[in-house]
């Protein structure tokens, strides 16, 4: 074995060869089978993918670092389930371009914050932490609520994702701008499309309080909201493991 | 500078500057975002900089004959010192966002200085900033050494340092705008990261035809460590950024993965950039930088072959123990669970293989704090690499995942291991480059190493202890069966630890300044030593050609 690597590092390219082929094997064994085994991501019908709006907010998530404070991936742990709400389960994300589960929670996880406090409480929350939870270390984002939102571009934004595998219909991507504007202005005339392109459990409300302009803050906060709410598959499957369902 | 390239490489400068001002140009002017278009300008700015720093020296006559008779280390020169500044850079915003946790007030009330996007400026200035310059300026000396060949041309060494700093200003500065991938470590957009694959091939080429000259017959162990770093970042770094931008006129792109595939292939490529980033490429400065200091021969050519092997094959299998308990299949956590597990026996290798190398030389570890910073980071790589497999083993990681134990493992490697190694070999290098006695002071690189040393211990002590406290209390009971603790509990009990994290880190980021200044001092000093070692020159092309005819 030692005479062997005697005589292979005396070659460059046999060494790089050879390095090449001793570090691909990992990573192909760990990762193309997860695109092939069928069971790696559960089925659930129900699915729905990000409107307008809530990607904006996701980008916004994104652009912020919320990421690098906050998991939205729950364990398969007791307590975490009693923390946060059942486990997270790979279909829950499967829309996610990037997956945001994180590595570090500075700050709780979000994988179900969706409908657990109000929009004004998030408003509030991300106006000044401080004003709503005394010792929290979270940064003020008071820049959302006086920047407003862009949606000129959300066509190509809706499709990019489709590009890379996300479904949205001709129809969805014809009309993000005009989506966005509308789930963020319920009392316009263009509410109502959304609810007909992404469902009638579509969020359409002015969600920073105030319906004359669509802001950041708007957008994020949809996002929030929507947070494990997308499926219901992992309430099911809970209900099924624990025997509530029955 | 530019009058010692030859006046073919001079015209081939000034194109590519030109090509880059152009490019950055036309970013800026078509750009559809203020940020893409404000990195137009940056790159534009760049392609001019480097273009009049060409022009300076365009006339000049050729240079001349003799400078094939030494090595070409004008690009180590000044990677050091880039180097030291993104060192200075990455380690003040590192303690300010730790003071920002303790303190979240400490800041201003713009987008810019938030924590979420000073934090990456933070890993990308220390990790690639100063860590990536470190090997590239330590790289191009060590493949020439013990090559004994000089560089093939003296204008690819500089397109690729320049080139990657570029890459650096683009991914921080792109921060700061709210421009990111939101993959850790791998943040920067699409244009900075084909930019960065450009760089990086000429990289590769420039070391592979650099050995290809070698007047020695083997290729030594610090260079299979640096041409893994360069390969496997290289494949690393372009599956993991695969993505589709939303407009060639715009930063932002989603990624070709998502869910459960995404988090597969960020962590094998999060992991690994520990693996060949953080470990393999510093091996390689272990390997060639403690051996020199100490005057030593390294201990065991086996342990050398079973220690890179090993690490090259077991590392990435290592990177689904970061997706412990998740939605990740459960096979592929076992599988990053086991060798993570065996990972510890190539990594105990290299650092007992660096430990017994100073056997006989202990005496100079006492005396000589340069051999001493590269002692005790051998020294923290056998206890982070330790510390990382016992983390790996899942019930262990459901206690210490997403909390500070983590964070201190990360800093445990990166302060202790990987800093202390590259400050090591940069009081080292830097006398042998810049042809001084020694350093400016040594008792300056004294104190430097016990600020360095104190201010890891304080933070590695910091952090495990609120990483297991706040482990412990999330999944604390009480007598009635339900959560003892609110996070905010967990939250309270943390202040004092992010305090004293502050303080460690404060600790470091002295230490670096004062090193800055001493490397600057040594720099400018006049004093020349005249006793140049004879040996300390390339193979001349005569000899050379007498041995390619004796059949090497």
């Amino acid at each position: 074995m030692f005479g062997f690597h005697y005589r292979l590092e005396r070659r460059t390219i046999g060494f790089v060869l050879a390095v090449m082929v001793v570090s691909s094997i990992g990573g192909f064994v760990e990762i193309a089978p997860l695109f092939t085994i069928d069971e790696t991501v559960e089925d659930a019908p129900d699915m729905r993918m990000y409107t307008p709006l809530e990607l904006a907010g996701r980008n916004i998530y994104i652009r912020e670092g919320c990421y690098a404070c906050h998991s939205q991936m729950i364990r398969t742990l007791r307590d975490e389930v009693e923390r946060y709400g059942p486990y997270s389960l790979a279909v829950e994300s499967k829309y996610d371009h990037p997956m945001l589960w994180g590595s570090k929670r500075t700050g709780p996880d979000l994988a179900r914050i969706g409908g657990k406090y109000s929009d004004a409480w998030q408003v509030a929350h991300l106006m000044d932490p401080r004003a709503v939870v005394p010792v929290s270390v979270m940064p003020a984002y008071t820049w959302l609520g006086r920047t407003a939102l862009r949606i000129d571009d959300l066509g190509l934004h809706l499709t990019a994702m489709r590009r890379v595998g996300v479904p949205y219909s001709d129809d969805m991507i014809a009309n993000a701008s005009a989506d966005a504007y509308g789930q963020a202005t319920p009392d316009g005339d263009r509410a109502a499309g959304v609810v007909e392109r992404y469902g009638d459990a579509t969020h359409v409300r002015s969600f920073d309080g105030d319906p004359s302009r669509v802001t950041e803050m708007d957008a994020i906060v949809a996002y929030l909201q929507i947070l494990g709410q997308l499926t219901d598959a992992a309430g099911k499957q809970e209900a099924v493991t624990t025997g509530n369902g029955q | 500078m530019a009058s010692l390239l030859t006046k073919n490489e001079r015209q081939l400068a000034l194109g590519i500057s030109i090509l880059l001002a152009l490019v950055g140009l036309a970013m800026a002017g078509a750009g559809d975002d203020r940020a893409y278009a404000a990195h137009g300008i940056l790159i534009m700015v760049f392609g001019v900089g480097t273009a009049f720093l060409t022009i300076s020296g365009y006339h000049a006559p050729e240079p001349p004959e003799g400078r094939l008779a030494q090595y070409y280390d004008d690009p180590s020169k000044v990677g050091i010192v880039l180097a030291m500044g993104w060192a200075v850079f990455g380690m003040f915003i590192g303690d300010w966002v730790a003071w920002l946790l303790a303190y979240p007030e400490m800041t201003f009330d713009a987008a810019w200085s938030s924590f979420g996007r000073l934090r990456p400026v933070h890993t990308t200035g220390v990790i690639f900033g100063f860590g990536g310059n470190a090997l590239i300026a330590t790289s191009f000396h060590v493949m020439q050494r013990t090559s004994r060949a000089r560089m093939p041309d003296q204008l690819s060494p500089w397109f690729v340092l320049l080139g990657y700093n570029l890459f650096c200003i683009l991914a921080v500065s792109g921060y700061f705008m709210g421009l990111t991938q939101s993959k850790e470590y791998a943040e920067p957009e699409w244009y900075a990261d084909i930019w960065l694959v450009i760089v990086w091939v000429t990289y590769l080429v420039l070391y592979l035809r650099t050995l290809a000259r070698r007047q020695e017959p083997h290729i030594y162990v610090a260079n299979w460590y640096y041409l893994a770093f360069i390969l496997v970042v290289a494949v690393l770094h372009i599956v993991n950024n695969l993505a589709m931008p939303i407009s060639l006129t715009q930063a932002k792109s989603y990624s070709a993965f998502a869910g459960v595939q995404d988090a597969m292939t960020q962590w094998w490529y999060g992991h690994n950039a520990v693996a060949f980033f953080l470990t393999a490429g510093f091996l390689g400065m272990l390997y060639y930088y403690l051996p020199k200091r100490a005057g030593r021969p390294i201990y065991s050519y086996r342990m050398s072959i079973l220690g890179f092997w090993g690490i090259t094959f077991f590392y990435m299998w290592a990177g689904s123990h970061h997706l412990h308990y998740t939605a990740l299949p459960q096979w592929v956590q076992t599988l990053g669970m086991t060798f993570s597990v065996m990972l510890l026996v190539p990594s105990w290798l290299a650092a007992a293989n660096a430990l017994l190398t100073l056997n006989g030389a202990w005496h100079k570890v006492r005396d000589d704090a340069t051999l001493r910073f590269m002692m005790v980071a051998a020294l923290f790589y056998g206890l982070s690499t330790f510390e990382g497999s016992f983390m790996a083993i899942r019930p262990v990681n459901s206690l210490s995942h997403y909390t500070d134990w983590t964070v201190g493992h990360v800093h445990a490697g990166a302060l202790g291991w990987v800093a202390l190694i590259t400050f090591g070999s940069i009081y080292a290098v830097v006398p042998w480059l810049w042809k001084r006695q020694g350093m400016y002071s040594a008792k300056l690189v004294e104190a430097h190493f016990w600020l360095a040393l104190v201010g890891t211990l304080i933070y590695v002590f910091a952090m495990w202890n609120s990483g297991i406290i706040q482990g412990l209390m999330w999944r604390t009971y009480n007598e009635s069966g339900t959560l003892a603790y609110s996070f905010i509990d967990s939250l309270i009990a943390m202040h004092p630890y992010y305090v004293a994290r502050a303080i460690g880190g404060l600790f470091f980021l002295i230490g670096a300044v004062i090193g800055s200044y001493n490397i600057w001092m040594t720099v400018r000093a006049t004093r020349e030593d005249s006793r140049e070692p004879i040996a300390d020159r390339p193979v001349p092309a005569v000899a050379r050609d007498r041995a390619l005819q004796s059949g090497e």
